[in-house]
């Protein structure tokens, strides 16, 4: 917890890499995360999008919540908590999980890296103190909420690997997906994963706050023959929609948030049933998803290739190429113009008629021009979310 | 004698009377409002009762108006503007502070400085609080259906009312557990509602003052957490749950509606108190007033609450014995005191700084639940709490208007405050010590606070009836518990606005929906008597 006395003058907190992105952010373009303040912009979105898929892009997570816990039933905690099994985790590797309510509806999803056998840390969007806590009673395990006592940055891109390598991190390139381990990067002794929200070769190196200036200054090291940006949020969020990764209350929203009931979603509808194992013993929405499943997703979260080059931002979804005769059959959540595909994606909610891979649907897309808006009326084809998938990304070793 | 006809009149001028009023004249017809005092406004006025001061000095704050008549009766136009708070604190004793901002990080690390969990919690609260202000939102533009009727309208009406829990869909339709939930938090004690989500007891205390301003239920008492729900219900433009300054005192919303009315031809008798409501063959006719004059009216709608309509200017001998009987038995308990303050300065606290938006909304200075039950129950033993509740504010520091440069108003809202005292009776002496006693709970937090008081007007439930006529000075015209809500308000079988005389109505807050200067009880009536009249009126509210 952060101890600094609250004043209404400061309402947003620093990270420790403040003093490193308030330089690098001639933009001055902030945006709130968690009650901190981090860099939507620095200079240039597109720049900075093109050093993560270019070089290599430096983000600050700090601000992602982070959860330690610790005790002898830790892994029947998680396992009661999370709907996919982690029976066989290692310490070291790392597992990607959703949880859900009782009724089956996805709260929040995250990162669980085993430390040990009784030892876990988990790193999610949403906070989530209460929910655990809940899940918690009858097991002998702390939880404790560390958000504030870990420095983190995201290192993504192509060379992010060969620039730690050149900062003599000795083996990382043998470093396996989903995996971490601690390393010595330039004197500091840190924590580097495998794992990222890019969709490419990235790692995310966490630390102590006090090394957090060091860290960040070593990552910048070769900047001369490797060209390392910081990237904002912005950035951030273009290379998520190109992985298909999805976020709470942006594309769905959280159980645990929706003040609609209607408005929740079930790992089905989100496209994550691989996340669910029925066949593991009782688990926190268990019952209800044996029920969703039987029933099959009503929507479902899919990728669309949409036609053109306007994004469809919050598009509504229609069944037919005739607007006058058209039905609503979903929304789109994301959208926006791939850099790297050259293509108009976007990802969105479509009926069930219309989520086979393949299916057509279509787009009305409000596109501001010039102080008027353009109405397209735009095909979109029903394709997987995962648009970007560099086969870097899980390369052994790791390019160097 | 004076004999004057109209088609409507309407006993008193209160922000329902006012509100009926407009609509009644919007739709043409000729509208007359009958107030005792020169001025109207009921419990929402602004006096000038110190020199240079302006006080709000019945209610003293603005969130559950209904924009759609704020909008239908051109407030705006006429004068109105509400101010949004900026903050609210609950000062404790070991010189810290809790509060909440407009900002909702710096609420949550607010919140965190006590307890991480309940930061987080407040969210679920939140949220939860909302869903349920999303079901009852629709049901107070509502006339409550009768459930014991079987006309056509009455069932359609039961099955809007049936809709709104049983839709899943966009109508804001709720599930099966939110069915529950609803039942739970009508019925339950604020504080067990609390306890569910928060362990801290600052945190808790200071929500669970929504739940006891103005009723004479503690924060175990069950059907309390229906009250906070009350309190969350209203709106400053959009932001559900919020509450503002109006500028110029809460009398500037009834002045404005007053001029409304005027704008649409309706009269103001001033300085008219109605003596008794004329009735022949069980139908109302007329007025008679102090002055011996008489009015003579079609429709004749009383503002008063349900208590002082029937008990006093309505003959016993005209009512139906169950109703007069309910009528008595209508629980309508005097419970809140108020300070009006002049200050010559601002109060320095000891804990919250000065600038910080969090001493410009409402003050709190109970520590804990238990803090707060005692003072309940020393309102139960006829006494004035000796650790009072208190809901301050200072709207001079954000409005302009109230007060002499350099100086300020404070408004002082007091819970717990016995309309009766067990040791024989208020007495000018009492008031006085009851004023003293409550200054100096509220001078512990406080470094200058006693020596800026300039002047204060000090108001026991008794000085709230003698003015503004509300039975034993309880604001909402009778407790906010189920067994007094919706169909059973003010009783059962009378709850559409309409009274066992024929054309003679209620639109006081002592009908549903209830109390607060919300105007939704006003403009159902005028709904209703518009309907009985076949005349048509398209506004956002009707």
């Amino acid at each position: 917890m952060n101890t600094e006395k609250i004043s209404y003058k400061k309402p947003l907190l620093e990270t420790p890499f403040h003093k490193r992105t308030s330089e690098h952010c001639y933009a001055n373009d902030w945006y709130r995360w968690a009650g901190y303040k981090v860099a939507k912009e620095y200079s240039s979105t597109e720049l900075e999008y093109t050093s993560m898929r270019n070089t290599a892009g430096v983000i600050d997570i700090t601000p992602m919540h982070k959860y330690e816990i610790k005790g002898k039933d830790a892994k029947k905690f998680i396992n009661k908590l999370i709907t996919k099994n982690i029976t066989n985790i290692q310490s070291n590797q790392v597992a990607y999980g959703i949880w859900c309510n009782e009724d089956g509806m996805v709260i929040d999803d995250g990162t669980i890296f085993c430390l040990n056998e009784n030892h876990y840390r988990i790193f999610c969007a949403e906070r989530n103190l209460n929910w655990f806590c809940d899940t918690a009673t009858g097991f002998n395990v702390t939880i404790e909420d560390i958000s504030s006592s870990i420095a983190a940055l995201a290192f993504q891109g192509p060379l992010s690997c060969k620039i730690l390598n050149l900062l003599k991190v000795e083996n990382i390139e043998n470093l396996k997906p989903f995996h971490f381990d601690n390393y010595k990067l330039e004197n500091q002794n840190v924590t580097i994963s495998r794992t990222g929200f890019s969709g490419d070769l990235g790692y995310e190196i966490w630390c102590d706050p006090s090394q957090a200036i060091d860290v960040w200054d070593s990552l910048f090291k070769f900047n001369r023959d490797y060209k390392v940006l910081a990237a904002g949020m912005n950035s951030l969020e273009m290379v998520r929609i190109e992985a298909g990764f999805i976020q709470p209350n942006a594309d769905f929203m959280s159980a645990e948030q929706a003040l609609r009931p209607n408005r929740m979603r079930n790992p089905y509808e989100l496209g994550l049933g691989w996340l669910v194992n029925l066949d593991k013993e009782y688990f926190t929405g268990k019952q209800a998803l044996i029920r969703h499943k039987e029933k099959g997703p009503e929507k479902k979260l899919v990728g669309l290739d949409v036609e053109g080059d306007k994004p469809a931002m919050g598009s509504v979804l229609y069944d037919n190429s005739k607007k006058n005769i058209a039905k609503e059959i979903g929304i789109v959540t994301a959208a926006m113009w791939s850099p790297v595909l050259k293509s108009n994606i976007a990802i969105g909610f479509v009926n069930k008629e219309y989520y086979k891979l393949g299916s057509n649907v279509y787009a009305e897309i409000y596109h501001p021009e010039e102080l008027d808006y353009r109405k397209i009326w735009a095909e979109c084809k029903v394709v997987k979310k995962q648009f970007f998938n560099n086969p870097r990304r899980n390369a052994i070793p790791a390019f160097i | 004698m004076n004999k004057s006809k109209y088609d409507v009149a309407i006993i008193g001028g209160g922000h329902n009377g006012l509100t009926t009023a407009c609509y009644l004249a919007k739709a043409g017809l000729k509208v007359v409002v009958v107030e005792r005092h020169d001025y109207v406004g009921g419990a929402a006025v602004s006096r000038e009762l110190h020199p240079g001061w302006t006080y709000s000095n019945c209610s003293y704050v603005c969130s559950l108006l209904r924009p759609e008549i704020f909008r239908d009766l051109e407030l705006s136009k006429h004068g109105l503007q509400i101010i949004p708070y900026e903050g609210s604190a609950s000062m404790l004793n070991d010189g810290r502070f809790y509060a909440h901002y407009q900002d909702h990080d710096l609420t949550y690390r607010s919140i965190a400085q006590f307890s991480k969990k309940d930061a987080e919690a407040y969210d679920r609260f939140g949220k939860d609080v909302m869903r349920q202000c999303k079901i009852i939102k629709p049901l107070l533009k509502m006339t409550p259906p009768d459930p014991t009727s079987f006309s056509p309208k009455d069932i359609m009406s039961l099955f809007e009312f049936a809709k709104y829990f049983a839709a899943k869909d966009e109508l804001g339709g709720l599930g099966e557990k939110e069915i529950y939930d609803t039942i739970r938090f009508w019925t339950m004690s604020v504080r067990d509602y609390l306890e569910e989500y928060f362990e801290s007891e600052i945190v808790k205390v200071h929500l669970a003052g929504s739940a006891i301003i103005g009723t004479a239920l503690g924060p175990y008492s069950p059907g309390s957490a229906y009250v906070l729900l009350h309190h969350y219900m209203g709106e400053v433009d959009g932001t559900v749950g919020a509450w503002g300054y109006a500028r110029g005192g809460m009398g500037s919303i009834t002045k404005a509606m007053a001029s409304s009315f005027k704008s649409k031809n309706g009269e103001i008798k001033a300085g008219s108190p109605v003596t008794k409501i004329l009735i022949k063959n069980n139908k109302s006719y007329g007025l008679v007033l102090e002055n011996g004059d008489e009015i003579y009216a079609d429709k004749i709608v009383s503002n008063l609450d349900v208590k002082r309509t029937f008990l006093k200017v309505v003959e016993e001998k005209e009512l139906p014995n169950d109703f007069y009987k309910a009528v008595k038995n209508f629980k309508i308990r005097g419970s809140s005191g108020k300070l009006n303050i002049a200050l010559d300065d601002l109060p320095i606290w000891k804990s919250i700084p000065e600038g910080d938006p969090a001493g410009t909304g409402d003050l709190h200075i109970t520590q804990n639940i238990e803090e707060m039950e005692g003072a309940y129950d020393d309102w139960k033993d006829g006494k004035w709490s000796q650790f009072p509740y208190v809901d301050m504010c200072i709207p001079s520091i954000n409005d302009p208007t109230m007060a002499p440069q350099g100086k300020h108003y404070m408004s002082v809202f007091i819970q717990y405050v016995p309309y009766n005292l067990a040791d024989g009776g208020w007495t000018e002496e009492k008031r006085l010590e009851f004023g003293k006693h409550v200054m100096g709970r509220i001078g512990n937090y406080s470094t200058n606070f006693n020596d800026i008081i300039n002047h204060a007007e000090i108001r026991t439930p008794k000085e709230l009836e003698a003015e503004v006529g509300l039975t034993e000075g309880n604001i909402f015209q009778g407790e906010l518990t189920m067994d007094q809500l919706m169909f059973n308000r003010p009783v059962p079988g009378y709850a559409q606005y309409k009274t066992p005389i024929k054309n003679l109505y209620m639109c006081g807050s002592s009908t549903h929906p209830g109390g607060g200067v919300m105007g939704a009880p006003g403009a159902n009536a005028a709904r209703e008597i518009l309907k009985d009249l076949n005349k048509k009126l398209s506004t956002h509210y009707i």
